[in-house]
């Protein structure tokens, strides 16, 4: 696993990270969504305007029933838009699903109990075609950019919900996909295996550099993960702001302890309160 | 439920439309016969004409079994010894009874099971077994002895139910006693609550919903035990006797409308306890 | 009287030391568990004998378990030709097939939804019925002989194991699904990689259920009409013959046959599906 020092040893930004002359990867127009439920209709995203660009880390953060995870699984192709337009890499989602242009993080592991760590690993790589040599590589390549070599082995239900997670995450970045899509993967573990988690991620993201879209409930992990937040509000589903972030892209996690960091965070809740987030 | 209407439909026609061209082609064979016998030349529709019509045919036509079981309930007096209804209350008096036993015996063992460890330990393991031990091939024997003994009709029948009834009640009621988990068992033991009041205000309720399920396939094996166990005795009555009887003069037909009949039974008895499980886990607020 | 006396008192010491051994640590060994049951079964044997000889119990009624084991290795020949008549031509050929075709239909029904709409409903009807008494119509079209008792098999364990076969199949979840969705995965490789593998546990335990279906099946059909060999034909002609020490020996045959034959598929099972919860001790 990258260790403190790898961590803080990025002394300059990679390139294209985050400028405005990075290509748009993602791109919403007016987009919207309806659901037809037993109890009428819900919007469940109405007038979504966003461009996400090559090498950003943008967070979606909100109460329930924001549409963040229904945006996450349109761009995915896994939901259909009612209205507006939605291109993945210039092409409709559907078409970047088969292209297999991203890899997906549920917020369950979703391992294969049948299935060793590094044969879950393998799974998209055995769907896709890739040689067996090519197999072998890549899934010793991202066990290791995950630390968890050791538990290659092993069997998903011996290991506990944040090494799981994590090679869940590996999962998706065994193939070359430029973006990454994570719904609230964190979201079922403690806190303390999360901090370590969102410092291992941030370095996942400096070293690989792919777009990252993530969703999440949590303002101070959308804070210090993300170069661009999205804060959401339901009923129905809209933006409600959407913050460039101002901190470096190199961030130990003590940077959650500055102003600027505080200052931030301050913004998005001033963003949910203003979504009525914090009301019944 | 309306989603599933039409393919179940559609399943149900399809199967008598099968039904309908396997019978053509299956009772074909003796209607040539016959027509070579007898020096005849038949024509195609008059062999399909034929084919539906005969009396000892090797697949009766859906109509003609239909026909029968018309005949033998409706049309027959309920005290005939013709009438389907009379055969089948037989059986179904004998269902009811070994169905009942073997249901109460069942939830008594199953409590002391669950509340004696020495029992548990020895016999738990004999009723999981017994389960894999084709009991109904000593059916015969149970009547035959039993009879030999003075008891005939009825009771020896009903014993052979209660025993095929009996296990899966066992099984399904003891998991089901044991099904709340330990956070529940905790909370009553905060409240000083003795072992009566853990049975009657958690394991029972608890144990509710694996008792219907048991009782569902209980009743159904009930029904064939009754069945089976009339076929010892010369087949004199019920539908198992039917049955026989049928298989053995050759009325292909009698046989039919006789396992017609049982099949419907079954599927009412089964209904009933899917109405009454319905009803009950309503009332108890575990929505369905 | 000796053996009346005897029987009791045997029952009662034996009562009592399994009450004894429950209640003690070694409830929880390995050796525990397998005493307790052991020494219930044995001393349902000894009552028994003890019973039928101290009450004079004839033996038209009711033979003694000694009298059992002698007629059984006396008949050891007989036992054993039944045997395969019945249970390995039979019973394993018409459990054979049935599984393999309810495993198809399952998954032509998973492929085709309207197929599984319909068929889910008729095939857990068609379950519960009294399958036994297509037994006559069989024996009818089939003839005497094996062939007609493997049908009955094959209907037998048809439903049961396409019920259970679908609801297998439909046990991926969502999540899972959705996951092969971003990969692009087509039917087959999502069927192969992820439906079938999580549809095991439910599929063992249809195939569970259909062996006891398979030998009383094979067994009963036999009932209506067999050739002059057949563990169904030997009970129903010995009881004839009042010689009720065969028809029991016929009956440890076919518990015996009946427990092998479950235990091999919860061998198998236990190897397919060792990840499932309820494998893992």
């Amino acid at each position: 696993m990258l260790n403190q020092a790898e961590i803080d040893g990025f002394a300059e930004p990679p390139q294209d990270r985050s400028v405005a002359t990075a290509p748009v990867v993602i791109g919403a127009e007016h987009l919207g969504l309806v659901f037809q439920t037993r109890d009428g209709i819900v919007e469940a995203l109405k007038d979504v305007n966003i461009e996400i660009r090559k090498g950003d880390f943008v967070s979606f953060i909100g109460p329930s029933g924001c549409g963040k995870t229904t945006f996450l699984r349109s761009v995915a192709g896994l939901e259909t838009p009612t209205s507006g337009q939605l291109t993945v890499n210039g092409m409709s989602p559907d078409e970047a699903r088969r292209a297999r242009a991203y890899g997906y993080v549920f917020q369950a592991a979703g391992l294969y109990p049948w299935r060793t760590l590094a044969r879950n690993v393998r799974l998209p790589l055995e769907i896709m075609g890739y040689s067996r040599a090519e197999q072998k590589e890549r899934v010793a390549r991202v066990l290791d950019l995950v630390g968890l070599s050791e538990f290659a082995k092993k069997y998903p239900w011996q290991l506990s919900g944040g090494m799981q997670q994590r090679a869940s995450i590996a999962r998706a970045l065994a193939f070359d996909a430029e973006i990454l899509l994570m719904d609230e993967p964190f979201g079922a573990l403690d806190e303390i295996v999360r901090d370590h988690l969102n410092e291992q991620l941030l370095a996942l993201w400096a070293r690989t550099g792919k777009t990252i879209g993530f969703v999440t409930h949590s303002i101070p992990e959308a804070v210090y993960l993300s170069t661009k937040i999205v804060v959401m509000s339901p009923r129905p589903g809209r933006i409600t702001d959407v913050i460039e972030s101002p901190l470096p892209p190199e961030r130990p996690l003590d940077i959650r302890d500055t102003p600027e960091f505080l200052t931030v965070a301050h913004r998005v809740r001033e963003g949910l309160r203003a979504g009525h987030a914090y009301e019944d | 439920m309306m989603r599933s209407l039409v393919p179940v439909l559609t399943v149900v026609m399809v199967i008598i439309g099968v039904w309908y061209v396997a019978a053509a082609w299956m009772n074909a064979t003796w209607t040539l016969q016959q027509a070579a016998r007898a020096e005849q030349q038949l024509s195609p529709v008059e062999v399909l004409q034929d084919t539906m019509v005969q009396k000892r045919p090797r697949l009766p036509a859906p109509h003609q079994v239909a026909v029968e079981l018309w005949e033998t309930t409706v049309e027959k007096k309920v005290t005939s010894k013709r009438s389907l209804i009379y055969h089948g209350w037989i059986t179904l008096s004998a269902t009811l009874l070994g169905f009942a036993i073997g249901t109460g015996l069942g939830i008594l063992l199953a409590v002391g099971i669950v509340y004696n460890r020495a029992m548990d330990m020895s016999v738990m393991p004999w009723a999981i077994a017994s389960q894999t031990i084709p009991i109904l091939a000593i059916a015969p024997m149970i009547i035959v002895v039993l009879n030999s003994i003075g008891l005939q009709g009825l009771v020896p029948k009903s014993i052979i139910s209660a025993y095929l009834s009996f296990f899966p009640v066992v099984v399904g009621m003891v998991k089901g006693l044991r099904s709340p988990d330990p956070m529940q068992l905790d909370l009553l033991k905060t409240y000083s609550a003795n072992g009566a009041q853990v049975f009657w205000q958690l394991r029972l309720p608890s144990s509710v919903p694996y008792l219907f399920t048991s009782l569902k396939v209980a009743i159904a094996a009930s029904l064939v035990g009754a069945i089976v166990g009339e076929l010892p005795t010369g087949a004199v009555a019920g539908l198992g006797a039917r049955l026989l009887a049928g298989s053995y003069y050759g009325q292909t037909v009698q046989i039919w409308s006789a396992l017609l009949a049982a099949a419907v039974l079954a599927a009412i008895l089964v209904g009933i306890v899917a109405l009454a499980e319905r009803i009950t886990l309503r009332r108890m607020g575990i929505a369905h | 009287m000796i053996w009346t006396l005897f029987a009791l008192i045997f029952w009662a010491a034996a009562y009592w030391l399994n009450t004894k051994i429950a209640a003690s640590p070694l409830a929880e060994t390995r050796f525990g568990k397998f005493a307790v049951p052991m020494l219930f079964g044995i001393t349902l044997l000894v009552v028994w004998e003890g019973l039928v000889r101290g009450l004079d119990v004839p033996g038209v009624i009711l033979p003694p378990p000694s009298a059992i084991a002698v007629t059984f290795a006396q008949e050891l020949d007989i036992l054993r030709a039944d045997f395969i008549q019945t249970f390995v031509k039979g019973a394993l050929t018409g459990y054979l097939i049935g599984a393999m075709s309810a495993f198809a239909v399952a998954v032509a029904a998973d492929r085709y939804e309207f197929l599984r709409l319909g068929l889910l409903p008729v095939g857990s009807f068609m379950a519960a019925l009294p399958v036994i008494g297509t037994a006559p119509i069989l024996v009818m079209w089939f003839g005497f002989d094996w062939h007609s008792k493997a049908a009955v098999v094959v209907v037998m364990v048809f439903f049961p194991i396409l019920v259970n076969a679908v609801q297998g199949l439909r046990a991926s979840e969502p999540m899972q699904r959705d996951l092969m969705a971003t990969y692009a995965a087509g039917y087959w490789q999502t069927f192969w990689k992820l439906r079938l593998p999580a549809a095991m546990p439910f599929v063992f335990n249809g195939l569970k259920i259909a062996t006891t279906l398979a030998l009383i099946g094979a067994i009963v059909a036999e009932f209506f009409g067999s050739p002059i060999v057949g563990m169904g034909f030997r009970i129903s002609t010995s009881i004839g013959q009042l010689e009720l020490a065969m028809v029991w020996a016929e009956i440890v045959v076919a518990a015996l046959a009946g427990s092998a034959f479950y235990g091999l598929i919860a061998l198998a099972e236990r190897s397919t599906t060792f990840w499932h919860p309820s494998q893992r001790r």
